[in-house]
């Protein structure tokens, strides 16, 4: 177990600099999520972590020991692919061995951790298999073994659920928690899901083009986001944007008006910005109040009203020619045409200057 | 089994009629086989041809020879003859010697004073008879087992260095990043062009300065690397993912044991299709062993078959039968390593 510590690391492949100045502190047990769209550098920093890649400008330190010149093999990790990288020639039993067998422990040893660990993972049966005749499942279960048997100080998994079908990565998504639980390992998981993120993470680190966007635990990210991409980012479906021009600013908070539809008194920070500054106003789905006029009332069509039963998404257009989605628990009479009314609650919006920062929650 | 061969071989596209494109797959497939089995067929019954069977004309396909008998009086056995009487019947009489187109014959059962026969009267009566001691004689008189075993040596020595030496490089090329790597593979490439004769005399003089003339090792040496070897491994080794050697690398596996343990394994079935080629290159090689042995006993099989023929006298009926005992290994070789072949890629294990 081991804290890792990144201090302003740097990647660059020739001209391309894919990494910008990466700061991160993870402690001893923490399940940090890496998440971002793809392209973003998350695997190129987790495999700078792991050794596999070299970086070109900072500090990587594991346990306080900076570990940049230290070959992957030495540094204690262990990782799972994305393609979960089994070797197809030897069985289950020889690759979960194969790393410890590099490592020179004694056969008796070997063979107690691996069966601990096919034991864990409810693999045992298969330990005589080559890779190619197990399942998808069984292939992801062999992977993580692998990684089980080093006991390593940090597990790195590198969009290890990827490759499952949807349900089998909900089963392992909870089966990856209750691992973490029980082994209480360090844990760095890159993923392009967010679903993933928010259910895994103690922690989670949103990248963007090789930038660290946020850094926090899921509901904070979720409630307060630093910017307009992690908003977007975070939550399904996505965060509605709408136009909106910062009307006045002061000690009680922001208005801000969507032309043409309504104003909203926002509780954010807006002191620093002059009126009339175009403002992005963010609101959730799931936190639109509608067919009642509450606060801030829209009123809007329905074009598209798709019902699940246990929840349903309204497709809606407003007045001014924007769309926005509203999500909402259970079922609802809304058709397609109907006009519907929405509330905005206040203390739910978010709003976001020209450059997509968020404006700081009103401090008390 | 049988019946489903059966089935097999008499499908015909046009169902129960021939279809134009049934009767071009046959032919096709005919023509084929007979260029491809015809000379070796042809080779192997010529093989049992007595000296005489073999300049015989017309050329027979079977071996054929001419049967003789003991009459009593002669020393040697006489060659029998069908011959047509002047009074128009047909005897088989045993012809003493023949001078000039006058034969003289005589009755082998009741031999009496000879008669003379006109040549154009008497045909041969012949027999099918395999003439073993093509293959006995020179196994017994000449150094044959110790040319073998020469062969033997060179080809599986040449072959493993061979494979050692080219899966070495072309995993070094084909799986690290560093700067000249194609240049260096182009270069290796670019060797293909230039053909043995121009390198000979060079690569003769350097093998003389490490004293490898008459010795085995300067005939396996100097082919161990070769640049079809190295490209064909190459091609394979790239579709070899580089997640697995990064997971090896996790795995605290050094370079070598990535080497060793995971592409040497995985590299299997292009290393057979190599092998096959070694083998044959090397069991086949004629003109380097000749230019490096010269002492006798170091002959490889295709140098020693070479004694066979003088320079005014050609022992084809020797030659023959040696060459079809040089192809038999040649011919298991390739019948148990083609199912690597086929085998083809190994399941990765990915995905």
């Amino acid at each position: 177990m081991a804290t890792l510590r990144l201090n302003k690391v740097n990647k660059a492949f020739g001209e391309f600099h894919v990494i910008h100045d990466v700061d991160l502190e993870i402690q001893d047990g923490e399940f940090v999520v890496f998440v971002g769209p793809s392209g973003c550098g998350k695997s190129t920093l987790l495999r700078m972590i792991a050794g596999l890649e070299k970086t070109t400008g900072g500090d990587i330190e594991i346990d306080g020991e900076v570990v940049n010149d230290i070959s992957a093999a030495e540094r204690g990790l262990a990782m799972v692919f994305q393609s979960y990288a089994l070797y197809p020639h030897m069985t289950v039993f020889q690759n979960m061995a194969f790393g410890l067998e590099n490592n020179r422990m004694p056969r008796d040893e070997i063979r107690q951790r691996v069966h601990d660990a096919a034991q864990m993972l409810r693999i045992e049966e298969y330990l005589g298999r080559k890779p190619r005749e197990l399942s998808g499942g069984q292939r992801q279960r062999v992977a993580i073994g692998r990684a089980i048997v080093r006991k390593p100080k940090i597990f790195l998994l590198d969009e290890p659920l990827s490759n499952l079908d949807a349900e089998l990565r909900v089963l392992m998504r909870a089966e990856l928690t209750n691992l973490h639980v029980r082994l209480r390992a360090t844990m760095i998981h890159v993923t392009h899901d967010q679903v993933e993120a928010m259910t895994l993470a103690d922690k989670i680190v949103v990248l963007r083009d090789g930038r660290v966007e946020q850094i926090g635990a899921p509901l904070d990210l979720y409630n307060r986001p630093d910017n307009q991409f992690v908003a977007g980012f975070i939550g399904s479906p996505k965060m509605n944007f709408l136009a909106a021009k910062l009307k006045s600013a002061d000690a009680k908070g922001v208005v801000a008006e969507i032309e043409g539809l309504a104003e909203f008194a926002v509780p954010a920070d807006g002191r620093g910005l002059a009126a009339g500054q175009p403002l992005t106003l963010g609101i959730r789905p799931e936190h639109i109040e509608h067919g009642k006029a509450g606060n801030s009332a829209v009123r809007g069509a329905v074009t598209v009203s798709e019902q699940l039963g246990g929840e349903s998404y309204l497709y809606c257009s407003l007045p001014n020619g924007e769309n926005i989605i509203i999500h909402t628990a259970g079922q609802t009479g809304a058709r397609r045409g109907d006009g519907i009314d929405m509330g905005f609650p206040s203390g739910l919006i978010h709003l976001f200057d020209s450059n997509g920062h968020a404006l700081p929650p009103l401090s008390a | 089994m049988f019946d489903r061969t059966l089935t097999f071989l008499t499908r015909r596209r046009g169902g129960k009629r021939w279809h134009i494109t049934d009767i071009l797959t046959w032919g096709y497939l005919l023509l084929g086989v007979l260029m491809m089995f015809g000379p070796v067929l042809w080779l192997v019954m010529s093989s049992f041809k007595t000296q005489a069977g073999l300049v015989e004309f017309p050329p027979t396909f079977l071996p054929y020879s001419q049967q003789e008998v003991a009459v009593e009086g002669y020393d040697k056995p006489l060659p029998l003859f069908e011959v047509k009487m002047p009074d128009g019947s047909a005897k088989v009489m045993a012809q003493v010697r023949r001078i000039g187109i006058v034969s003289q014959m005589v009755d082998p059962e009741n031999p009496g004073p000879p008669i003379k026969v006109r040549f154009q009267d008497r045909t041969p009566v012949r027999e099918l008879s395999f003439a073993w001691e093509n293959y006995i004689t020179p196994l017994e008189q000449f150094n044959f087992l110790r040319y073998l075993w020469n062969s033997v040596v060179v080809t599986t020595v040449a072959t493993f260095i061979t494979l050692i030496i080219n899966s070495m490089a072309a995993f070094g090329l084909s799986k690290y990043e560093f700067r000249g790597r194609t240049s260096i593979l182009v270069f290796i490439i670019g060797t293909l062009m230039i053909p043995i004769s121009v390198i000979m005399v060079p690569v003769y003089l350097v093998v003389t300065k490490f004293g490898m003339v008459n010795s085995l090792w300067g005939v396996i040496l100097p082919g161990a690397a070769t640049p079809t070897g190295v490209f064909l491994l190459r091609q394979y080794m790239l579709t070899i993912p580089d997640e697995l050697l990064d997971a090896a690398r996790m795995d605290n596996a050094s370079e070598w044991q990535i080497y060793w343990r995971i592409i040497v394994p995985l590299a299997l079935p292009a290393l057979a299709v190599l092998a096959i080629f070694s083998i044959m290159w090397r069991w086949n090689d004629f003109l380097w062993p000749l230019v490096i042995l010269t002492r006798n006993e170091l002959y490889t099989l295709q140098v020693g078959l070479n004694a066979f023929q003088g320079e005014l006298q050609v022992q084809w009926h020797y030659v023959l039968a040696m060459t079809v005992v040089t192809l038999l290994p040649i011919t298991f070789v390739f019948a148990f390593l083609q199912k690597f072949i086929t085998t083809g890629i190994a399941s990765t294990g990915m995905k």
